[in-house]
């Protein structure tokens, strides 16, 4: 049923590859992977390697982490070329430094961070890391 | 469909609390029971919002041992709801649509947290829990985080440079700890000033620590049942005129979420039910688990255009005695948010507020006949709205 479930899309993406779905019916992206098309419902899609390339609409400096995360660090949410939005944290930039003129709007490439495994968590976790570009 | 009431409501003093989940539940319980002129006996169904019970208290399965704790029968069905922030709005949901459709005449709904209990970082984590936890929880987003990247889509968005912006969301946090400082049930009962938010420590960048709820322990309940038998339990009957209730994608997947269309879908649903318009509501509480989130809930429960409600704010359009009044009670923002009772206390201050109870407290929205509730669940994956009045 699934074309792409997360492991396959976590283990595409340490290896520097962000992967989505191609909807057949109605031409749009989905990504991360979902059972159907995000648009239209299909379920007539194909996986295919995206850019990697977007654009940071929004962001925040975690002040106050959660258990098991370390503070201050940037959470943000990049605009892919192909459309949809994704979730990942800023890696190259100081969290001090963070202002709403220096990040939003610049252009970012999408990585890798890859969290070990933690309380309450499956197994090991991987979540997309932005990188500004220069 | 039956017409279906309020009776009986009940709460307890919200903030740190030395009593334990289900005692604070059968408090209010108790009260809701009392204050319906009936007997334990006469629920048929006990409807519990509860979400970190099990973090909180290492509680599993609390919903049969708050039935029997207050002294529902053995052959009474109890049921626990998880909706995030939610889940006692949730379960007053689902008692209107089973007292609505015939199966039960009397049902007891309500909720109750006690999340001081886990300090901090573990509660911080837990809330974590109710964003999607593959593609979003794992960034390390808090729920401060989420109306903080929220607070700069709406500035970018709508023009509005972010430091005027925050000094209203800061007045949002102003008017509401002055109406908290009035509610004897409230966590902080204190005014506070626009200066003091906006000299807070960091909690999410650009959100200080005053634009944010806190945690809080307490619960809330309420009789849910017939007009027929409503009428004859008290001497004024609050309506339930109707309900809405929307499921959210994950926050990547709604893009800009300054409009938040389940919102925009449950209340929709919501107005139908009644035939109401968002102009015929005369006193709301609203989810301000954050001030921007106040600000955006009002646009999309029809109060006010997008992109317009700070500015209604700034003029107090939102205060007692204002347009639209909103949070008379305090708010999530300083009269506490116990996620698992939030939806039952807003219901309590809605239901008072139609009953005119509330004059000797200073914050009686004259004339109030018809109020409404919403409440957020995760990053909007449940938005709850409820209609009430006070005639059917």
């Amino acid at each position: 049923m699934y074309k792409l479930t997360y492991k396959q899309y976590f283990e595409a993406l340490k290896e520097g590859k962000l992967l989505g779905l191609k909807c057949n019916d109605c031409s749009s992206y989905t990504a991360p992977p979902k059972l159907c098309c995000d648009k239209c419902g299909s379920t007539n899609t194909e996986v295919v390697t995206l850019s990697g390339k977007g654009v940071i609409k929004t962001f925040t400096v975690i002040r106050v982490a959660p258990e098991g995360y370390d503070a201050p660090y940037i959470v943000a949410i990049a605009e892919l070329e192909e459309g949809p939005w994704l979730m990942g944290n800023i890696v190259n930039v100081d969290p001090d430094k963070a202002k709403m003129d220096n990040i939003i709007g610049k252009k970012v490439t999408v990585g890798a961070k890859v969290l070990p495994k933690m309380n309450y968590t499956p197994d090991e976790g991987v979540t997309p890391a932005f990188t500004i570009a220069e | 469909m039956r017409k279906v009431c309020v009776a009986g409501v009940g709460m307890t003093k919200f903030g740190k609390s030395e009593k334990s989940s289900i005692e604070m539940f059968a408090e209010a319980a108790m009260e809701a029971i009392i204050g319906s002129n009936i007997k334990p006996s006469d629920i048929q169904c006990l409807y519990l919002g509860n979400v970190f019970g099990d973090f909180e208290e290492g509680q599993a399965l609390m919903a049969p041992y708050a039935a029997r704790e207050i002294g529902l029968s053995v052959g009474t069905p109890s049921l626990r709801f998880e909706g995030a922030c939610a889940s006692a709005s949730m379960a007053i949901r689902d008692a209107f649509v089973a007292v609505a459709g015939g199966f039960y005449d009397v049902v007891l709904a309500g909720g109750t947290e006690r999340e001081l209990a886990m300090g901090t970082p573990l509660a911080t984590r837990t809330f974590n829990m109710a964003t999607e936890q593959y593609y979003e929880g794992m960034t390390g987003l808090t729920f401060p985080g989420v109306f903080a990247i929220l607070s700069r889509l709406y500035s970018k968005k709508y023009g509005i440079p972010l430091s005027k912006l925050k000094e209203r969301m800061a007045m949002v946090a102003v008017k509401n700890h002055k109406n908290g400082a009035k509610n004897p049930l409230a966590q902080f009962r204190k005014e506070i000033t626009v200066e003091e938010v906006l000299s807070g420590p960091m909690i999410a960048e650009p959100l200080q620590l005053l634009d944010c709820c806190p945690f809080t322990d307490g619960a809330a309940a309420i009789i849910i049942t017939t007009e027929e038998k409503a009428k004859k339990m008290v001497e004024k009957p609050v309506y339930i005129l109707g309900v809405g209730q929307g499921s959210g994608a994950p926050l990547y997947r709604q893009k800009d979420f300054t409009l938040i269309e389940s919102r925009v879908a449950a209340a929709k649903t919501a107005y139908a039910m009644a035939g109401i318009e968002p102009k015929d509501i005369d006193v709301a509480e609203v989810h301000d688990c954050f001030t921007i989130a106040e600000i955006v809930a009002t646009e999309c429960l029809g109060f006010f255009d997008f992109g317009t409600a700070s500015e209604a704010v700034e003029k107090g359009e939102t205060q007692i005695g204002g347009r639209i009044p909103i949070n008379p009670s305090g708010g999530l923002k300083s009269k506490g948010h116990p996620i698992g009772a939030t939806g039952a206390a807003q219901a309590y201050e809605i239901v008072k507020q139609l009953r005119g109870e509330f004059v000797e407290r200073g914050t009686q929205v004259e004339g109030a006949k018809i109020g409404l509730t919403d409440t957020l669940g995760g990053d909007s994956g449940v938005i709850c709205n409820i209609l009430f009045g006070i005639k059917g």
